[in-house]
């Protein structure tokens, strides 16, 4: 019985991890078509940028939710303007020239930082269920990815800004023609993106030791997640989220952790072969 | 049309060995041999990618089996040449599946993309995790992060004594690296190759032709990993140790890299792009004040923004507009002095 819920709760919070670490990405991709390789390289960032807050005196939980992002967000809307905004349209492009940022994060880092490990501690302390002891943080994690989720699909259905923006998806032109730059609603939709991946990596960042090339590890996760999903921006990130994550904890649990790992990846593998243009193409056809 | 062939082939030959006879005076022949194995590892991903418009993001993952596959079987065989031979047959193989599952499912640029970025990681996943004494292929244990150590490197083909290494492997990668570029030479001029550049253009032009896409494709793609793997198993021999990183993201980047900056859809340009970029890590590596990744994405991000065809179209490019200018303002003067006179 305590084990059926700490397995339900460690499964919960590989999904909500997952959901945390595609949703810059999927922002950025369902929006515009970028896909966004220095993604991983954001979460990094905002990793650092929590921890420099952090030991400049910021309570955790700030330089988390606020500090991280901002700054991230920031970097992101330099990088679109120098980079990325020459580049709409041309898939393939924008993927190199990402990459080529990724590492050019990497080393910037790695000069400032330096390649060691920095890390901080988790703010919530454990506690046990039955004979097992569960790490509280976990809950934030899972509390944060739903309300992410919420908002997301509260601004894009709800609010103004969430018609336009849904608008330049479906038809940039037609936006454009009704009065709304495209570029601007690029560039505000890329702010956000880079926001999301700096929270992801701020929120992450006390449960993996950072260094430089962490970014590696997620971007591939996230990338998968985001191309699985599919055209549907939420529900794709969701549906796909799920999969992955109960792979992932069920293949853990059952054997070990790397093979939940690279369960995870053939369970990717195959579903690209079945539905190649992702779940939500097939499934939930037409939901946001 | 056969002429110009031959005389091509004369021409590659003939610059080989005035290169061969000339290098070794400028670089030392240790580092020279790796040049040489990347710059064939830089020719796989230009011919898969530059003229069959595959955009493979795990050409390390076949250089790393390759690798791999040679050190395993050089341990079981206590000799190279088959090794060398598996080297090759393995990762095409592999190829040959992988690129069945994917171009007969019709998967689209980014997917492929993913796909083959998913396999490198599955790859350097599992390698890294084979550290128990568990993980036994025949005589060789995998080793785990470590890597495969001490393995029989190259000899001459029967007598597992007679190594070939320092300068000879030199001469033997060049050799060998001669005859791949004469065969892909050979493979473009062909009538598969020339469909394959179809297919880069005009996928459904060429699939209205009548013409199986899917099965050029995969098979395009495992002579672009075969010719990886070879590179891997060169790789091994002149490293004398294979480990995960191999497999690593940064490695298949690296190859990307080599292609964008040095040019896709030609021959030279990945061949160029690999071997110069290999030394300029070499020289900055000998620096510790920047940083080589911060360089390396410094150039893609450059090369992508503002010379997105590469080194060798571009350089290419102008020469051949000089040139015609040239020609140009000459028949002008021509036609001038004939209204003169």
């Amino acid at each position: 019985m305590d084990l059926a819920v700490v397995i339900l709760v460690e499964i919960v919070y590989a999904v909500a991890s997952l959901v945390l670490i595609s949703a810059g990405l999927a922002v950025v991709f369902g929006m515009m078509k970028v896909i966004n390789l220095a993604h991983g390289e954001f979460m990094m960032l905002g990793g650092y940028a929590t921890i420099t807050a952090v030991n400049l005196g910021v309570n955790v939980f700030i330089a988390m939710i606020i500090v991280a992002p901002f700054v991230v967000g920031i970097i992101g809307l330099i990088v679109e303007r120098l980079v990325i905004r020459n580049l709409y349209g041309r898939l393939v492009d924008t993927m190199l020239a990402t990459w080529g940022l990724s590492l050019l994060f990497i080393g910037i880092v790695t000069m400032v930082f330096g390649n060691t490990t920095t890390g901080i501690s988790t703010p919530i302390s454990g506690f046990p269920i039955g004979a097992y002891q569960v790490n509280g943080y976990n809950f934030f994690i899972i509390l944060v990815a739903i309300l992410l989720v919420v908002a997301m699909y509260a601004v894009l259905k709800g609010t103004r800004v969430g018609l336009i923006a849904r608008g330049t998806m479906q038809r940039a032109d037609m936006a454009s023609a009704l009065g709304y730059s495209p570029d601007r609603v690029y560039m505000a939709t890329f702010f956000v993106g880079s926001a999301l991946s700096g929270l992801a990596g701020a929120v992450l960042a006390p449960l993996v030791g950072l260094v430089p090339s962490t970014g590696g590890g997620y971007i591939a996760k996230a990338f998968i997640t985001v191309i699985s999903g599919g055209p549907s921006l939420v529900v794709g990130l969701l549906s796909s989220a799920g999969v992955f994550g109960l792979v992932n904890q069920v293949f853990t649990f059952a054997l070990s952790p790397v093979v939940g790992e690279v369960a995870l990846l053939i369970a990717a593998v195959i579903l690209l072969r079945l539905l190649p243009q992702g779940i939500t193409a097939r499934f939930f056809k037409g939901r946001l | 049309m056969r002429s110009v062939d031959l005389r091509e082939y004369v021409w590659a030959i003939a610059v080989a060995i005035a290169l061969l006879a000339v290098l070794p005076f400028l670089v030392d022949t240790y580092t020279l041999t790796i040049l040489l194995i990347y710059a064939m590892l830089g020719l796989s991903l230009g011919l898969i990618w530059g003229y069959g418009g595959i955009l493979c993001f795990g050409q390390a993952a076949f250089f790393g089996l390759g690798a791999y596959t040679y050190a395993i079987a050089a341990i079981n065989f206590g000799e190279s040449t088959i090794p060398m031979l598996l080297g090759i047959l393995v990762p095409a193989a592999f190829a040959l599946m992988l690129g069945a599952m994917m171009f007969y499912g019709r998967l689209g640029d980014v997917y492929l993309g993913v796909i083959t970025l998913v396999v490198t990681l599955i790859l350097f996943k599992f390698m890294n995790s084979t550290a128990g004494p568990q993980y036994v292929i025949g005589n060789a244990r995998l080793g785990g992060f470590n890597g495969i150590p001490g393995f029989q490197t190259l000899n001459v083909p029967g007598y597992p004594d007679a190594y070939l290494w320092g300068d000879s492997l030199f001469y033997v990668v060049a050799g060998v690296m001669l005859l791949v570029y004469l065969f892909v030479t050979w493979l473009l001029k062909s009538s598969f190759g020339r469909i394959a550049v179809g297919i880069r253009e005009n996928e459904t032009r060429i699939s209205l032709m009548g013409y199986d896409i899917r099965a050029r494709k995969t098979i395009l793609f495992a002579i672009g990993a075969s010719i990886a793997g070879l590179a891997g198993a060169f790789f091994a021999n002149w490293a004398e140790i294979v480990t995960p990183g191999l497999f690593s993201l940064s490695q298949s980047a690296e190859i990307i890299i080599w292609c964008i900056v040095g040019g896709l859809g030609t021959r030279f340009g990945p061949m160029i792009g690999a071997a110069g970029l290999a030394y300029l890590k070499f020289l900055l590596g000998q620096q510790s004040m920047i940083d080589n990744t911060l360089i390396m994405g410094l150039i893609l991000v450059l090369f992508v923004l503002f010379l997105p065809k590469g080194l060798v179209p571009a350089i290419a490019g102008s020469f051949r507009s000089t040139v015609k200018r040239r020609r140009k303002s000459n028949r002008r003067l021509r036609s001038r002095g004939i209204a003169d006179a």
